[in-house]
């Protein structure tokens, strides 16, 4: 670091202890504990009526939502696809080659630049957590992929979609120093006489393929 | 119950009528009032401006004057909140343990005239008659500070003979604001014509409210406007009755 | 240490400034609208969130928690992002942040930076900064764009162009552009904006964000936004350089639960906006392989000495205070002369200059108390309005002004029932000249400011205090009558 910065940072950090008795360790962490959480943290929903209020989200913000089996994933995908006419994909590199439409004419996460990324027409992946109250779908890595093509495909499955925030944050904890993105829904500006108008960057049109056991 | 009645500086100078009216109902629901003429100022208006020092003393004149109430009466809900909210921290600030005492010993005794009535009285029918349109606006320390909530408008329900409105936007501030009236008086004026806006559509002849401090501010609009609509404090209404009733 | 706060230092008083945008007929439309349309959403958001004190109540306890702990957290984050790959700095004021960013920006050789939406930015001056040293700053989000194009200035926290309307807009972006036609539905201006950019964001290098939160104990940094701007320009460049107040810091990934809950309700009305971007450090294969944090002080710290009003550095942003004000809503942003405008912006930018500037601020409310009820993160302004009311109070001390004579008049008068009665008898007697077809006319100096638009009874005849006492003699004489 910078000799400036390092004075800067002794400045600021003997600034900040001026104002504030310096606690012990034990004493901070105790402190943190101590905090009163008495917001809803677990769901209290059953679980046909979490799938409902998250296919419901998804439809508030004109998300298409197909529901299929495991078995049904590959024959999905094809008919999404074939409904937009969309001749170009790109995958998430860690998306099963098995559930791709056997014909499929798409390219791997790792092998595409930036520059085909601006003209391929939509993307596929997985997530690794959905958020029923909310609409969210959280993916890890593949930021991308997921964000300059026009159309975004993303496969949940049924387990994966939790109640509540609390829920789907103790859920990513494991990858909390990985790449993450929340989407709920695409894009939108109200900056213009507060009309909210959406896709403004990003994918305009959202397919959710939602796996039910 | 022997009521120790808190006119506040403004109401005795300028609003005489609405302490004229809180004792005539008081004494009509059988209390004794009591008015401890060393009383002058609760110190809202040096400390809301930034003279917290010179609002020290007027608070401890207070504590002193009321300090064996046996309950405390104050028209005015700002006045109430100004106690309440400011008075333990003002307390803690001198460093005066025993003036901390006796202001936690004097709090609870200490109450808006509204609140009175329902909270420690019980009473929601206080037998007043009052013929007229009326339109309630809420007073911002009623609603915030004091948390009154309905408390007034239960009041003004059973209230013979009235026709009561809804004020649109009720909780939105009338723009007083204390010294704000006269430092931004401009952005206070804007701030009453929106609320001009939504008394005149109620068709209301009367507006009221717990604090006459926000009323005085609404009909300097009302009667500059010549709109022929009058603003009278809640104390007003409910003091008049079939027999007595107030012009 | 040079502090800045955009050009609030230079702004006029908060009177002197709402006087002109009072009868700008358009602005006041546009903001009434603008904060009608947003507080009612979040009402209904709000509405139907069970637990929202319970989150309140715990945002505002880690705040409070983080900032006793301030020194151990921002060090903790340090470590973290260092150890993912980041680069921290840090800077005690505007022009250190300034020299920073700028001599990075340098260091890889960039002439063009991609900006996403941080006030901080604006705080610190920085586009001045970026094109006295010849680098190019573009704006991608909407309203800031709309901003940058026009020359103009924010006038909201989250919707900082709420000021202007569609055809105000579709003229900017026409002659900004180049475009020879442009519809002005909402609809066809956003799409210019997409095209606009599109190209911007995969050919420039550099990106440069706030923050909305730093993690400490991952080391990571969250982004909240509604655009896709942010998301682009925080994974498309090879180098990322972040801006954030120390405030910003919370101790753990999991507080994300409760901020990511309380933001976009109180912010824009939404059980959750559309992107939040988390990312730490660098990541293989993903994103900026290049990143830069710097933490900035710039007046930070002063707040956190005073134990009364540091809850001022709370503030997550939202923005709810702005809507919900009655005072905001009559003169919008700009009267503030600050970028942090509106509840906030009175006390955060005034407290930033340690009081020296932004004076008028504190007054510039009514004490109404709503934005305290819509706070997230439970700040109580009145509170700290009428606190640094006092400090200006103090300040002034020296100076022999009107007000603060007669406030000591008044005191002085108050503290006694023989002056107090005295000056009643003599304001009954003395108002006479004002007085008029039993009317008060017109009041002298400052109070002059109540006349003049509103009508002012005299002072009745009898105190009620008067009507008391004639009340206890009438009594006892009839007493002494009846005996």
């Amino acid at each position: 670091m910078p000799e400036a910065t390092t004075n800067t940072r002794e400045a600021s950090l003997s600034r900040i202890r001026v104002t504030n008795p310096t606690a012990d360790a034990a004493a901070r962490v105790s402190e943190y504990q101590a905090i009163e959480r008495a917001y809803q943290q677990s769901a209290a929903m059953d679980r046909a009526s979490i799938i409902r209020t998250f296919i419901e989200r998804l439809h508030e913000y004109d998300a298409n939502v197909t529901e299929t089996s495991v078995d049904g994933i590959s024959a999905a995908i094809a008919k999404i696809l074939n409904t937009h006419s969309q001749k170009s994909t790109v995958i998430a590199d860690s998306f099963k080659q098995q559930f791709l439409p056997a014909d499929l004419h798409c390219v791997r996460e790792s092998q595409i630049t930036k520059e085909q990324l601006n003209t391929i027409e939509g993307a596929i992946s997985e997530c690794e957590v959905a958020i029923a109250h909310t609409g969210t779908i959280i993916i890890r890595g593949s930021r991308q992929i997921t964000l300059l093509p026009d159309r975004y495909l993303c496969v949940v499955y049924e387990n994966q979609v939790v109640e509540t925030v609390p829920e789907a944050i103790a859920v990513l904890g494991k990858f909390a120093a990985e790449p993450l993105t929340f989407i709920s829904g695409p894009s939108a500006t109200a900056d213009i006489e507060m009309t909210r108008i959406r896709g403004v960057h990003g994918p305009r049109i959202l397919d959710v393929v939602l796996i039910r056991d | 119950m022997r009521i120790s009645l808190f006119i506040t500086c403004y109401n005795d100078t300028l609003f005489p009528e609405t302490g004229k009216y809180v004792v005539r109902l008081l004494e009509r629901l059988g209390h004794e009032i009591d008015f401890p003429l060393e009383q002058t100022c609760c110190g809202q208006m040096h400390y809301n401006t930034g003279y917290q020092t010179e609002a020290m003393p007027l608070m401890r004149r207070f504590v002193e004057i009321f300090e064996d109430a046996e309950v405390v009466c104050i028209p005015s809900s700002s006045c109430v909140a100004m106690i309440r909210d400011h008075y333990p921290k003002m307390a803690e600030a001198a460093g005066d343990p025993a003036l901390v005492q006796k202001v936690n010993a004097l709090l609870p005794r200490v109450y808006e005239l509204s609140e009175l009535l329902v909270n420690k009285l019980g009473l929601e029918d206080v037998g007043a008659y009052y013929p007229h349109r009326v339109t309630y606006h809420a007073s911002c320390h009623s609603l915030r500070s004091l948390h009154l909530g309905d408390v007034p408008l239960q009041l003004l329900r059973n209230v013979h003979g009235i026709d009561l409105v809804e004020l649109q936007n009720v909780d939105q501030c009338c723009g007083f604001g204390g010294t704000f009236a006269v430092k931004n008086g401009d952005v206070s004026a804007a701030m009453l014509s929106d609320k001009l806006r939504c008394v005149e559509n109620t068709r209301a002849e009367v507006c009221t409210a717990v604090d006459n401090s926000c009323l005085m501010h609404i009909f300097g609009g009302l009667h500059r406007q010549r709109t022929g609509v009058k603003t009278v404090h809640i104390a007003e209404i409910l003091a008049s009755t079939e027999d007595e009733a107030a012009q | 240490m040079s502090i800045r706060v955009g050009e609030a230092a230079e702004a006029p008083s908060f009177q002197k400034a709402a006087l002109p945008l009072l009868d700008d007929t358009q602005l006041r439309k546009n903001v009434r609208h603008a904060t009608d349309v947003i507080t009612n959403k979040r009402a209904i958001v709000v509405g139907e969130q069970h637990d929202w004190q319970q989150l309140r109540s715990a945002a505002s306890a880690i705040k409070e928690h983080t900032l006793r702990h301030l020194d151990h957290y921002l060090l903790q984050f340090e470590a973290a992002c260092t150890a993912a790959g980041g680069h921290v700095h840090w800077a005690s004021d505007a022009d250190e942040a300034n020299r920073t960013i700028v001599d990075l920006v340098k260091q890889y050789g960039g002439k063009e930076v991609i900006k996403v939406k941080t006030m901080t930015s604006d705080e610190i001056g920085l586009n001045k900064a970026f094109e006295a040293n010849g680098i190019h700053p573009h704006e991608t989000d909407l309203a800031d764009m709309i901003i940058q194009l026009g020359h103009d200035k924010p006038s909201h926290i989250v919707v900082p162009a709420l000021h202007k309307n569609r055809q105000q807009v579709r003229e900017i972006f026409m002659q900004a552009m180049g475009l020879s036609e442009l519809g002005d539905k909402p609809e066809d201006l956003t799409n210019a904006a997409r095209h606009y950019l599109r190209e911007k964001f995969l050919k420039v290098g550099i990106g440069f964000s706030g923050a909305n939160y730093l993690l400490a104990d991952t080391g990571g940094v969250c982004v909240v936004e509604s655009e896709g701007n942010g998301r682009m320009c925080l994974t498309l460049p090879d180098v990322l350089i972040t801006v954030a107040g120390i405030e910003k810091v919370i101790p753990g990934f999991r507080d994300l639960e409760i901020f990511l809950q309380l933001l976009p309700r109180s912010a824009t009305g939404e059980r959750m906006n559309p992107y939040n971007s988390l990312w730490t450090g660098v990541h293989e294969g993903d994103g900026p392989q290049h990143f830069h944090i710097v933490l900035l002080d710039n007046g930070r710290t002063r707040i956190l000495a005073d134990p009364e009003s540091r809850q001022t550095l709370h503030c997550i942003r939202c923005g709810a205070c702005l809507n919900t004000c009655p005072v905001y809503r009559q003169t919008g942003g700009h009267a503030y002369g600050s970028i942090y405008a509106g509840p906030i912006g009175a006390i955060l930018t005034p407290q930033l200059f340690d009081m020296q500037h932004s004076q008028s601020l504190p007054y510039a409310s009514s004490l109404c108390g709503a934005c305290y009820e819509v706070c997230p993160v439970k700040i109580n302004i009145p509170e700290v309005l009428i606190h640094l009311r006092g400090r200006v109070v103090r300040e002034q001390q020296s100076g022999a002004n009107i007000e603060a004579i007669g406030m000591k008049a008044m005191a002085n008068i108050f503290s006694s029932r023989r002056r107090f009665e005295a000056a009643q008898r003599l304001g009954r007697i003395g108002q006479w000249p004002f007085v008029s077809k039993g009317w008060v006319k017109h009041l002298p100096g400052m109070l002059g400011n109540w006349t003049s638009v509103r009508d002012l009874q005299p002072m009745p005849q009898q105190s009620f205090r008067s009507w008391w006492r004639d009340r206890k003699k009438s009594a006892v004489a009839k007493e002494k009558a009846d005996a």
